[in-house]
């Protein structure tokens, strides 16, 4: 049986980063950030990537890492996801390390662990595990294109971009031109690569990487969803207990009193759902169904456990000023983020036997 | 600290002394008893070594593997889910040896004499009495809902004492002979045709007060115990993947391609999703309980449960389309235990009506949950301060 609780270590991990956050990503600073013309927080990458150490998690020891596991990165996305934080850590430490690790390509692999260099994975965010790709026209050994939708593109000081002839190219962000496209979700913004004769160093086959990249990505979607619910349900039951109408706190209603006694049960099966997919990945037992359940279940559960925050806020909820928005953007557009829940069902569908008619 | 390998070589001695082949059922079971090894986390002596919870399943893979006989926990799950551990907490040691031992190997089954017809969801609203006469209390009154009386030797039975205090004062908890001549237990049909619960009726039993499960007029705080013990039994179980309600919808599914629809389709994976999410959070708690009692959080896993069977069960008569619309068999029968998976759909889908009611109705296990977990406020109460007899009934 997988291990579904949290050691020591890993809450000891999680108040570490919390106590970070809480210096850098106050609600309002957040808020005010995302409206500017850099997005990202850059103070804060690098006290969590170069200071603590912690986009090398996923990395071996030997190649500049931590050597740590995916469970530990499930608790840095957790928290990450409590603040909403603008910082490019899913994209970097997890997609296109993942990817790396697939290459074995030891230079990035350890720039980005030291946190010197943002990585990101030029492949739409959209992208479920398993599912098609664009990549870059190849002529002359340049390349070519257009790609949109990429997370923290932004951010990058290098893309790893897919292209035509089934090879992954690492291609230095100065050679290429990236414009921000306007996003739903502001704290994860994405943007254009388009890519004009650039030069690319071949990293291996894209496919096995881009896989094993976008199935962590979804596994650990779930640990930054279970934030995002989880600041959303203690927020909630918070407001509940001072604001009062009627002469009452609200949160002694009944009507009210049950959806929140909902919300919680679903925050307590997100959790579960979203240890049993970092536990799978990083034993590797039953990593695929774990994977697929976890996306399945989160995504719908952590966009409706927002909605319900926002309208038990009330009018307050509804406002540019209170982050509610900043939590129900980051939820809708992680619910389509590495693939839908309708994907992961129909991925779920072949692996357990369950086929359609 | 006893671990794993301990447990182990534990088990490998009793099965050398007390070869399965060879010894009566009850034989072994008593011996495994004796050996700590039939609850590893009860107490030295009780039937258990101190051991973490979570070590038992180490213990029962062993026995399983050598196939030694179990205590067919299922036959008597309120002694195991709720009476044990309510006796281990509160009991003397005269009750601790008294009771738990047959009760653990089967030889006496429990029942529970809580609910009554005017106290159901409020069940501290509770009417039946007991008075105290020297060395005995007086039980009268009527109980409702009690699957398993007509098989149970005992009960644990909450009764009023103390008419004259708010109604949570005034309740005592006892451990209530089920062969007493006042005890008369009588059939309950419910919609399935079966009769799995009874109505229970209580005429002048005698109830020594060295039965007496706790303090006089402390009987509330000692079925929080029971109730959240329950909730766990309930909700709670250790299941495989598609070990619920689920496995026979998807084996359906797997076997009879010519049902399938695109519209049930969606509706069977979202269940399953859903199922092996309850399942995982099951196991978390369970994990997170190895080491203290049940709180609170419990009624979460038996709303789950209850919304899930329901709709599962649900969902497996439209997909029989039109053997949905027949029934397997409305006789009067008094089963020894409830079986959901071994009947047909009609069946499951009726018999899951009652999960969102027994043990709690859902509205007051969210009610729980709000203020319990939360720390929301209460519902303003008009009955908190007042005289248990002076209340409207």
């Amino acid at each position: 049986m997988s291990d579904l609780l949290y050691s020591e270590e890993e809450e000891a991990l999680r108040s570490a980063v919390r106590d970070l956050l809480g210096d850098h990503c106050d609600p309002a600073g957040v808020i005010a950030r995302v409206e500017s013309d850099a997005p990202h927080d850059t103070a804060a990458w690098k006290a969590l990537a170069q200071n603590m150490g912690l986009a090398g998690l996923l990395v071996p020891e030997e190649l500049g890492g931590q050597g740590a596991t995916h469970r530990e990165v499930a608790v840095v996305l957790e928290e990450l996801g409590r603040f909403v934080a603008p910082v490019p850590y899913l994209s970097s430490a997890v997609v296109a390390t993942e990817a790396l690790l697939e290459c074995g390509d030891a230079e990035l692999l350890e720039r980005l662990a030291s946190g010197r260099a943002v990585g990101v994975l030029a492949v739409g965010l959209h992208r479920a595990p398993g599912t098609a790709f664009s990549v870059a026209r190849l002529e002359n050994g340049r390349l070519h294109g257009q790609l949109t939708g990429i997370a923290d593109a932004g951010a990058a000081d290098v893309l790893l971009v897919p292209a035509e002839d089934g090879g992954l190219y690492a291609v230095e962000a100065a050679d290429a031109a990236i414009a921000p496209q306007s996003s739903l979700d502001l704290t994860r913004p994405l943007g254009t690569v388009t890519l004009d004769g650039a030069p690319g160093r071949r990293l291996g086959e894209s496919a096995p990487a881009v896989h094993r990249a976008l199935r962590s990505a979804a596994g650990l979607l779930a640990s930054e969803q279970l934030g995002v619910a989880d600041w959303a349900l203690t927020e909630t039951v918070r407001y509940l207990k001072d604001r009062t109408q009627f002469n009452r706190p609200v949160g002694g209603f009944q009507a009210l009193k049950h959806r929140l006694a909902q919300v919680w049960l679903e925050v307590v099966n997100l959790r579960a759902a979203a240890r049993s997919s970092a536990d799978a990945l990083s034993t590797g037992e039953d990593v695929e169904v774990a994977v697929a359940v976890a996306q399945a279940y989160a995504s719908p559960a952590a966009v409706r456990i927002v909605e319900e925050a926002l309208q038990l806020h009330g009018g307050i909820g509804m406002t540019w000023e209170h982050p509610v928005h900043l939590y129900l953007k980051r939820a809708k557009a992680d619910s389509i983020a590495y693939g839908t829940a309708g994907a992961h069902r129909t991925a779920l569908a072949a692996l357990v036997d369950l086929q359609a008619p | 600290m006893t671990d794993a390998s301990e447990l182990r070589r534990r088990t490998t001695e009793l099965l050398a002394a007390h070869p399965p082949a060879t010894t009566e059922r009850l034989d072994f079971l008593r011996a495994r008893f004796d050996a700590g090894l039939a609850w590893v986390h009860y107490p030295v002596g009780l039937g258990g070594l101190d051991a973490p919870r979570a070590l038992q399943a180490v213990v029962d893979a062993e026995l399983a593997a050598a196939d030694a006989p179990d205590n067919d926990p299922r036959r008597n799950g309120i002694g195991l889910g709720m009476a044990a551990p309510t006796i281990l907490k509160y009991g003397t040691p005269e009750q601790h040896s008294r009771f738990l031992r047959p009760l653990w190997t089967g030889e006496e089954v429990w029942c529970q004499l809580f609910s009554e017809p005017g106290a159901g969801s409020d069940l501290a609203a509770l009417g039946t009495r007991a008075v105290r006469e020297g060395d005995n209390w007086i039980v009268n009154g009527q109980k409702v809902w009690t699957s398993g009386a007509h098989n149970a030797r005992w009960a644990i039975l909450i009764a009023r004492t103390d008419p004259d205090v708010p109604k949570h004062a005034g309740i005592t908890y006892f451990l209530c002979d089920m062969t007493d001549p006042g005890v008369d237990v009588r059939p309950l049909r419910q919609i399935t045709g079966e009769a799995e619960f009874n109505e229970v009726f209580l005429t002048d039993v005698r109830i020594p007060d060295a039965h007496r499960l706790g303090e006089t007029g402390d009987g509330w705080r000692v079925a929080q115990t029971t109730l959240n013990n329950e909730r766990v039994a309930i909700g709670g179980m250790r299941l495989p993947r598609e070990g619920g309600m689920i496995g026979p919808v998807a084996k359906t599914w797997r076997e009879r391609p010519e049902l399938r629809t695109h519209e049930l389709h969606q509706r069977l994976l979202k269940l399953w999703v859903e199922s092996e999410v309850s399942r995982l959070t099951a196991d978390r708690l369970r994990q997170q309980l190895s080491a203290g009692q049940p709180g609170p959080e419990g009624a979460g896993m038996k709303l789950a449960f209850a919304r899930l069977n329901q709709e599962i069960s649900g969902l497996e008569v439209e997909l029989l389309g039109p053997e949905g619309l027949l029934y397997d068999d409305w006789t009067l029968r008094r089963p020894e235990l409830v079986d959901f998976t071994g009947r047909e759909a009609g069946y499951r889908y009726l018999r899951a009506k009652g999960n969102s009611i027994e043990g709690g109705t859902s509205e007051v296990l969210l009610n729980i949950v709000a203020e319990r977990v939360l720390g929301l406020p209460a519902e303003p109460r008009t009955d908190k301060d007042v005289a248990w007899k002076d209340l409207a009934r």
